[in-house]
């Protein structure tokens, strides 16, 4: 098990260093870099300009150099500038440059400047981030219980009416996607159209203030789309664990049908919907950031669509590695929590 | 001309009797679902002179009620859409005359239907598909759109107003308005409304058909030759060759798909040429798989082979050539004469072929490592068959049924993405009619105005909502045998 995790783990960074370069490069090609300087500097530089421009502030070095810099193993840039500033990498606004220091990357916990939001990434991602968490949470709370029973009462009676209903449903919720159910969402409950205002159709004030009025619907269109997969996953464990043989001796012992499915079947019937559950944190993420751009609800997500269209590097750097650790993190959660919750594995 | 209602004179005292019958439909469906956690299952009871009946107390009455109650419901629903052939226009209102556009659609439909239960035994499991209720209903829609499309890009039927001519005076009007003299298309009315650019919102809905069934199936086409030509031997020799495969699929997998497509779909990538070294990469696949997969086969026949690769390989070579290359990118070496044709949004293409790749390696190699083990592929190993033979003769077509129902799922998701690309105004131009850049017009003004963004987000969700009732279909019919 040691050894497994261990393996896991060197994966998993090997992994974060290519996601991060491959970011990295497509984010500092030539025309990017070239809007970036137009949108920072000024809208009407000439070509000369966007390239003193670019060079003063260290992003004309090769690519891995940067690359290094980022990453806090190579020294950070001290400039002279063309236009006579000299430029450091670790100094921040106001700082002077001698004070500055060597190294300043993401190991020594320097995750840069967003050119956007004109302040600190470190700075700016984690009230983002506890935004999303309180979004990701009560998507959860909604959608993790409403899956499992209804996957657990459609599959424990397999073909019956009360099945092929809640499949079907579950069916139409994984056709869908967030930004056709949030459309859907605000035209019927949030404007006059069909006389039934009764929620808020964007989540702004639930930053600071969530109620049920202006969060209710983001929730429900993420939860919704997630919903439906993990109903059908627990649906088919279910219908399995139905048809095991000791179901038929539990019940030839003359036990009830609600013990048999509450006592016997739940327990073993969980284990595959836990993985899925934890698989399908990565998939809420591209959710969110719909949802959250729908609602213009203020988190991760939120931020991402900003950084990524006005090509904020090191803001989207620090995205991509978040988003990064998350969805590897869930995966080696879900082959852990597999291993460990299935005593046929567990124990040989 | 007055504006249209919804259901017009027709709906006068049709809608009342509707109203009546969807509610006992639902009031049913909810007292069986509820009723069904408690009482005892529907069971047939053998009576002593042969009969069988059904002694299904309350549970069965409910049964028996909710097949009136949908039949009733069906054929009102029916009425809304054949009145409007025999009355006079606008006598059914909106409804009446969407139904009355899609008039060829519904011709195409039923004679589709009619076929193919008529010959459902002799078509395999095309046939087998219309055994299954949620099959049909899935095959249902997705084939109402591939008319629709098919209708409105090639006959020019269906649609009432060109989708880009603005109507000065119908920004953001409700459904049902009268265009004004002189301006009027096929109609006098715009069915659904005006957009936030005056335009038919109608009309921009079907033409947006055109581009998702265009380019859904396509990219999914192209993502499993990819897939199955990278998953088969990653499956079949395992060792170095399938730890580094798996890694790059799962290095793909793991980004957030929105970052890929906000990162690899920006004017500033396309200039730097990647999205056309990418196809240049991608779509070579397809040229790998027919190739081995002719060779394998008949290599043992050199003449034969030849005969048939060569012309095989010609034909999609160009292909490949003139997708590949493009006026003004970075591949640009064809004669014009030579190059067939060009695609505009090449990038979208590409991006999606590019996400969806690395899961059908996934699946194609998971079934791969359950497949060779098996006896008909030890056999093909004895009879001396190459690795290849028995990689896309053996082990293929045993994996087809899985693949097939995935296939469907795919184009669905590939069309969710297409719309997130759309929703995001990621690479498609904002004129563009396709479903995504539409609801993303229309989510704009979505407090004051919600009918423009209605329609092609209903569209893209029946659509995609076919496919995955066809899949499910399809699904049970394969498990069948």
């Amino acid at each position: 098990m040691g050894l497994f995790i261990l393996r896991r783990f060197g994966v998993m960074i090997l992994t974060a260093f290519c996601l991060t370069f491959i970011v990295f490069w497509l984010t500092n090609l030539g025309p990017n870099l070239e809007k970036l300087a137009k949108t920072q500097g000024n809208a009407r530089m000439s070509d000369d300009a966007v390239v003193s421009w670019l060079a003063n502030r260290g992003y004309s070095q090769p690519l891995p150099i940067k690359y290094g810099q980022w990453l806090g193993v190579l020294p950070g840039y001290v400039i002279d500038g063309t236009d006579g500033e000299v430029r450091a990498r670790c100094a921040g606004p106001g700082e002077a440059v001698e004070e500055a220091s060597t190294f300043c990357g993401i190991l020594q916990g320097d995750w840069g400047f967003s050119t956007v939001a004109k302040d600190n990434v470190s700075a700016v991602l984690p009230g983002r981030l506890a935004n999303t968490g309180k979004l990701m949470g009560w998507v959860m709370l909604v959608m993790v219980p409403g899956a499992l029973i209804v996957g657990v009462l459609a599959g424990m009676r397999e073909g019956s009416r009360t099945d092929r209903t809640l499949s079907t449903a579950s069916i139409v919720t994984t056709a869908t996607p967030e930004y056709v159910s949030g459309v859907l969402f605000i035209s019927l409950f949030a404007t006059g159209t069909f006389g039934m205002q009764w929620f808020k159709g964007t989540a702004s004030s639930a930053v600071e203030n969530a109620t049920f009025e202006n969060f209710f619907l983001p929730v429900m269109t993420i939860a919704l789309y997630g919903m439906g997969y993990i109903a059908r996953m627990t649906r088919a464990s279910m219908a399995e664990v139905m048809t095991a043989q000791y179901i038929r001796t539990a019940r030839l012992k003359g036990v009830s049908f609600p013990k048999i499915v509450l006592k016997h079947a739940l327990r073993n019937a969980l284990i595959a919907p836990f993985t899925v559950i934890m698989l399908q944190i990565p998939w809420l993420l591209s959710g969110v950031v719909i949802v959250e751009t729908l609602f213009t609800y203020q988190g991760f997500g939120w931020e991402l669509v900003r950084a990524a269209s006005n090509n904020d590097i090191e803001m989207l750097l620090g995205v991509s590695v978040i988003s990064v650790f998350v969805v590897l993190m869930t995966q080696l959660i879900s082959d852990i929590g597999y291993v460990y919750l299935n005593p046929r594995i567990r124990i040989s | 001309m007055e504006p249209l209602t919804w259901t017009g004179a027709v709906g006068a005292f049709l809608n009342p009797v509707l109203g009546i019958a969807v509610t006992l439909l639902v009031v049913a469906l909810i007292a069986q679902l509820v009723l069904g956690l408690f009482a005892s299952p529907t069971t047939l009871q053998a009576n002593p002179d042969g009969t069988l009946a059904a002694s299904g107390g309350i549970l069965g009455k409910i049964e028996t009620a909710m097949k009136y109650l949908f039949l009733a419901v069906i054929a009102l629903i029916l009425v809304y859409l054949i009145a409007p052939l025999v009355l006079p226009y606008g006598m059914v209102g909106i409804i009446g005359e969407m139904s009355q556009r899609f008039l060829p659609v519904w011709i195409a439909l039923i004679v589709t239907f009619t076929i193919s239960i008529i010959y459902k035994r002799r078509l395999g499991l095309y046939g087998k598909l219309f055994d299954s209720t949620v099959g049909m209903i899935g095959f249902g829609l997705v084939m109402f759109w591939v008319f629709t499309a098919l209708f409105v890009s090639v006959f020019d039927l269906i649609a009432t107003h060109d989708y880009l001519t603005q109507v000065s005076g119908l920004k953001n009007k409700a459904p049902g308005v009268a265009v004004p003299d002189g301006t009027a298309g096929d109609i006098p009315h715009y069915l659904l409304g005006g957009d936030n650019l005056a335009r038919d919102i109608f009309s921009r809905m079907v033409s947006g058909s055109t581009f998702v069934i265009a380019i859904a199936p396509l990219a999914t086409i192209f993502a499993f030759m990819v897939g199955i030509t990278l998953g088969l031997p990653a499956g079949y020799y395992g060792g170095l060759l399938d730890t580094i495969l798996s890694f790059v699929a799962n290095l793909i997998l793991a980004f957030p798909v929105i970052l890929l497509f906000y990162l690899l779909v920006t004017p500033e990538i396309v200039q730097t040429g990647i999205p056309s070294y990418m196809a240049a990469f991608l779509f070579v696949f397809p040229l790998i798989f027919f190739g081995v997969l002719l060779n394998s086969r008949y290599y043992t026949q050199p003449q034969k082979r030849t005969a048939i690769l060569v012309p095989v390989l010609g034909i999609l070579g160009w292909l490949y050539l003139s997708v590949i290359n493009q006026k003004g990118t970075v591949i640009d070496f064809l004669p014009a004469w030579f190059d067939l044709f060009d695609i505009t949004i090449l990038v979208v293409f590409v991006s999606v072929v590019f996400v969806n790749a690395p899961t059908v390696f996934r699946i194609v190699r998971g079934l791969t490592l359950d497949l060779r083990t098996r006896d008909y592929v030890a056999a093909a190993q004895t009879r001396g068959e190459g690795a290849w033979y028995i990689m896309l003769w053996e082990i293929l077509p045993n994996a087809r049924g899985p693949l097939i129902v995935d296939f469907c799922l795919r184009i669905g998701y590939t069309t969710i993405l297409l719309g997130t690309l759309g929703f995001f105004g990621l690479g498609l131009s904002s004129e563009s009619p396709d479903w995504g850049s539409t609801i993303n017009e229309g989510r704009k003004l979505l407090l004051i105005f919600a009918h423009p963004a209605l329609p092609p987000a209903v569209a893209l969700l029946s659509l995609v909502l076919g496919l995955n009732l066809l899949a499910d279909g399809l699904r049970e019919e394969s498990l069948k045998d």
